[in-house]
């Protein structure tokens, strides 16, 4: 749990303040950039209390803090429309003068990967100036008697339960997953949340489940020591080249090309994997960018990626982000372009196999 | 256990911990008066300052303000008609009647002092229910959760007054309303017009508000009067005092039905007040004062709703599954201070959840203290005359609506739904049954997907659903059996249909006939969709005709004494404005197209002089300080919260200066 006190953070805050001044004056003077006594609003496409609002919320004080000039970041929620909402209305209201931002998700990126009617949005129009990467990790109940991925072919007679918040929404990862490794799963919908997904898990309602890292590591790891429960592999996260590497926060843990591996004995490979790659990307390696508007002067996004690196680079922000970013490592600065475009981007062919998944099994059509 | 609850109380009783809390407190009673906007607003007012803070203080800041709103959102829902949050629906029925009377001070004391012990008792009951509640929550799963709900549905028997046929089918409405958006099954989209608005559902906040604020403005205005009819207010609030002390075991129950049900994740808290409402109108012998005035409907609802905040702690802490709205911010304030919920939060870090609790309990004292000791001087907002007081109620209640989406379709859905609420209201459809089925429609389709996609039909099988069930059809029974001298059970909760028999029927057959046209829709619309997505809504839509039907062949018969007549426009008003409700619809209509041409800032000052001009005949002098009051009043609140207000056209043109960009 965190703790520090009032005057220790205040102490911390004025000698980080004292430190970035300095390195102000060395930004202000490269490029002229100056927001002293302006806001800065941060667009979330989501209500209070979400997942992307805490990571807002999280970063803005240190935003805040190494923008030149120290301006005021605020939070603003334009929820309603599964994010589309919020989203086309700052594209089409943002100015490109450095004070909008926009913060998205998995469940903003997919409606747009999937070529839904709905988006007026277009990723690759925007500046990115921050990832933010997440993991989760996969599990069944230990009454299986499977120990690990490659034991996962017993299981081929049985049909396991996964219960989902929807084909579309970001349980469509473990969907795609399941059915590239050739696992029999039944899917439940409607769940409110991947919380509840891990109670129907709990309850015994549900076989097969994941959770995202913090909540596997509060929740699910007491039932692993238990020995109700056995991990089977995380989504794992990508390196700057976009190779799938082992999640930080699980070293232990297979990440799925592996399993896969484990279980058929060689890689996976075909339209279906590539579909997968694509959605595993926007939803967990790169799942939460930032992105100022269409239009952007070059020398307000270098200050802004600037910023993401001092404020990642800050001891106080690294002591302080716990749960809320996990072990992951910030893609910033020249990292962000590259994760940024697997997060935002589909080949054609693997869009229409997953439209076409979708609408073949789950009656999903997307005009 | 017993260590880790000193600790938690060496913590609380510091003086850092209890000034932080108290701030918590004031910032939630100053939200809580304003109807509409609960704990989701003030505690994101909050979380920015959380940051720097020390866990224990933040939590308590966070925590002050929890506890406060379900008492202090009483005031808008006892003193002006309008349910102040979800939480208090229910205490508009007995609460506002008693207003009305003039005794606003006795109904608020009471309901405070009801609150109080709710939160109190809850506070008691989750001490011990924390350590044992783990294993007591799985055993809920979506059949049990499903069977709850039709329990919550079953309330409707109760509110239907002395027509069921109109009760089951106003709440087959209800239930249409809440289908919009994605179906749960499928995530298939319904009734949602293509429209991005529609796709998440409407908000219930718009649903509340529409249903019953509106309409009462419109009452008030057309009365000419103040609420309390009266310049001279009753004393009263020792009197509240010794009610709650009479109806001890009352609150008692409602209070432990209160925990309970909150604690179950998955139903939300929503319906608690209504459920307490149900349980005391079926346990009370006499029920002929329930929703005129009858103060155990205030109690009741009161109990419960407070005591529902510290049962919704558990699943929060324990599972970090939100029960609500504002659980689902406070969740995200734990988040930012480091502390991670799950099963640790009853072992390990046992002492935080009792700190947790028990400053819930305690901001709940110091609250009631508060709220009593300013309710005598807020109690006087309802010998103000009422035509003063309005525009300030249109004005809250359109910025609470708007903090749904945060768009002009909130306040377009507010008028469409306020519409719907004034002929409700007139014509005697139920509006609270209208509102459970509103909130369970989701569940009750949700779980019933689940249940037997998770376990078949046999789900219908187990135990505690089969207990549940039977429990639903006491509670049926206990509301439906009639009394000897032969009076229904339930409760007419928009007045006695023998006082409002008309002789011209057809306005009631044309809104029969519209109610009917909704549901034909319905059917149509789920013709398109999946078996699973559409299986709710046909069968709903089916309900729906058949019962408005049933309804309305009497009137359509000519059978003018049934109790299926009723329109209150079929006695003259002893006062009325020319025009009728037509004027002031036509007031928030012109009020709403004028937000959508210059903006809601500029569009609201317009308005507020007009108004007061007009309407309310006041002077130049006091028209502007009054629109000066209201203009400052939503600066501030607009500006605390960083709100940017609906744009209109103008805006699409020009791009103006904060607060009118």
């Amino acid at each position: 749990m965190l703790k520090f006190n009032r005057r220790q953070f205040l102490a911390a805050g004025a000698s980080a303040a004292a430190f970035s001044t300095m390195g102000l004056a060395g930004a202000r003077a490269q490029n002229g950039v100056d927001f002293s006594g302006e806001t800065i609003e941060w667009w979330i496409p989501f209500s209070e209390g979400g997942g992307s609002d805490v990571w807002a919320r999280f970063y803005a004080p240190f935003l805040s803090k190494h923008l030149p000039g120290q301006p005021n970041v605020v939070v603003r929620n334009v929820p309603g429309g599964g994010s589309i909402t919020g989203t086309n209305e700052f594209v089409a209201r943002a100015q490109p003068d450095g004070l909008a931002l926009l913060g998205t998700s998995g469940s903003t990126q997919f409606p747009f990967l999937l070529g839904d009617s709905r988006v007026r949005y277009n990723y690759a129009n925007l500046n990115p100036v921050l990832v933010t990467p997440t993991g989760g990790v996969v599990y069944i109940p230990a009454s299986f008697g499977v120990s690990d991925a490659s034991e996962l072919g017993q299981l081929s007679e049985e049909e396991l339960v996964y219960a989902s918040q929807g084909a579309t929404s970001l349980d469509l990862v473990p969907m795609l997953a399941f059915h590239v490794m050739g696992l029999n799963v039944r899917y439940v919908f409607g769940m409110t949340g991947r919380g509840d997904g891990r109670l129907a898990f709990e309850r015994g309602e549900a076989t097969i489940d994941y959770q995202t890292s913090s909540a596997y590591l509060t929740n699910v790891t007491p039932l692993v020591e238990a020995g109700d429960a056995v991990p089977l592999f995380s989504w794992g996260s990508l390196d700057g080249e976009g190779n799938i590497q082992r999640d930080p926060t699980f070293p232990d843990l297979p990440h799925f090309v592996e399993a896969y591996e484990m279980m058929h004995g060689e890689e996976p490979s075909g339209v279906a994997f590539d579909a997968y790659k694509s959605f595993f990307g926007s939803g967990f390696a790169a799942q939460k960018p930032a992105m100022l508007p269409e239009g952007t002067p070059q020398e307000i996004i270098d200050t802004y990626r600037q910023a993401f690196v001092d404020a990642v680079a800050d001891p106080e922000m690294q002591e302080a982000k716990g749960d809320v970013l996990g072990e992951y490592t910030q893609a910033v600065g020249d990292d962000v372009e590259g994760l940024y475009r697997v997060a935002t981007s589909i080949d054609p062919e693997a869009r229409d196999w997953v439209r076409n998944y979708l609408s073949e099994n789950y009656n999903v059509t997307l005009e | 256990m017993l260590d880790a609850l000193f600790e938690a109380f060496m913590n609380l009783l510091t003086l850092g911990h209890m000034g932080f809390m108290a701030l918590g407190v004031v910032l939630g009673l100053a939200v809580g008066i304003l109807p509409g906007l609960g704990g989701i607003v003030g505690l994101s007012l909050l979380l920015p300052f959380i940051y720097g803070m020390d866990t224990t203080s933040a939590l308590a800041m966070l925590i002050g303000l929890v506890a406060v709103i379900p008492t202090s959102d009483t005031f808008a829902s006892v003193l002006m008609g309008i349910p102040g949050s979800t939480a208090s629906q229910a205490t508009v029925l007995d609460g506002f009647p008693l207003s009305k009377k003039g005794q606003a001070a006795r109904a608020l004391s009471a309901a405070f002092s009801a609150s109080l012990l709710g939160g109190l008792l809850g506070a008691v009951i989750l001490t011990g229910f924390v350590i044992i509640a783990r294993p007591l929550i799985l055993s809920f799963s979506s059949p049990e959760l499903f069977a709850l709900t039709v329990f919550g549905l079953s309330i409707v028997g109760v509110l239907s007054g002395g027509n069921l046929t109109k009760g089951l089918a106003t709440a087959a409405l209800g239930l249409v309303f809440g289908m919009i958006g994605a179906a749960p099954a499928t995530g298939e989209y319904r009734m949602e017009f293509g429209t991005l608005y529609l796709m998440d559902g409407l908000p219930l906040v718009i649903i509340a508000l529409g249903l019953f604020a509106v309409p009462e403005i419109v009452d008030l205005l057309r009365g000419q009067s103040s609420v309390a009819g009266t310049s001279k207010l009753g004393k009263g609030w020792i009197d509240g005092l010794k009610d709650t002390w009479t109806y001890k075991w009352l609150a008692v129950r409602c209070s432990t039905l209160g925990a309970a049900i909150g604690a179950i994740p998955g139903l939300g808290g929503s319906v608690v007040d209504w459920i307490a409402y149900g349980h005391v109108v079926q346990t009370s012998k006499d029920r002929s004062q329930f929703g005129k005035g009858d103060i155990r409907g205030v109690i009741a609802p009161e109990s419960a709703n407070n005591a529902k905040e510290g049962g919704g702690l558990v699943p929060t802490l324990l599972f970090g599954i939100p029960g609500s709205g504002s659980m689902a911010v406070f969740l995200a304030g734990l988040i930012l201070l480091g502390v991670q919920p799950g099963p640790a939060m009853a072992g390990r870090n046992l002492d935080l959840t009792y700190t947790i609790i028990w400053s819930l309990a305690l901001a709940n004292v110091l609250g009631t203290v508060l709220c009593i000791v300013a309710a005598p001087g807020i109690a006087r907002l309802t010998v103000i005359r009422y035509a003063l007081v309005a525009p300030f109620m249109i004005m809250v209640i359109s910025f609470a609506a708007f903090q749904a989406t945060r768009s002009l379709y909130d306040l377009i859905a507010l008028l469409v739904v306020g519409l719907i609420g004034i002929y409700m209201k007139r014509f005697g459809w139920p509006r609270p049954a209208f509102l459970i089925g509103f909130v369970l429609a989701t569940q009750a389709e949700r779980y019933l997907y689940q249940a037997v996609q998770f376990s078949g039909w046999a789900f219908l099988n187990r135990p505690i659903v089969l207990a549940i069930l039977a429990l639903t059809l006491i509670s049926v029974w206990l509301g439906a059996r009639k009394k000897a001298d032969g009076s229904s059970g339930g409760v007419a909760t928009e007045g006695a249909s023998d006082l409002a028999q008309a002789s011209h029927i057809w306005p009631q057959l044309l809104f029969g006939g519209l109610m009917i046209a909704v549901f034909a829709f319905t059917l149509t619309e789920s013709l398109g969709l999946t078996m699973l997505g559409g299986v709710f809504p046909t069968s709903v839509g089916i309900i729906g005709i058949l019962t408005t039907l049933v309804a309305m062949v009497p009137l359509a018969l000519g059978k003018l004494d049934s109790t299926a007549n009723f329109d209150t426009e079929a006695t003259a008003r002893e006062k009325d404005i020319r025009g009728g409700a037509w004027t002031v619809i036509a007031w928030l209509v012109g009020f709403i197209g004028l937000v959508a041409l210059v903006g809601y800032f500029a569009g609201l000052l317009v308005f507020f002089v007009l108004f007061l001009r007009f309407v309310a005949q006041a002077s130049w002098i006091r028209t502007l300080i009054l629109t000066a009051i209201a203009a400052v009043f939503m600066m501030t609140l607009a500006n605390a919260l960083n709100l940017v207000m609906p744009a209109g056209l103008l805006q699409e043109f020009f791009n103006l200066p904060w607060p009118f960009r």
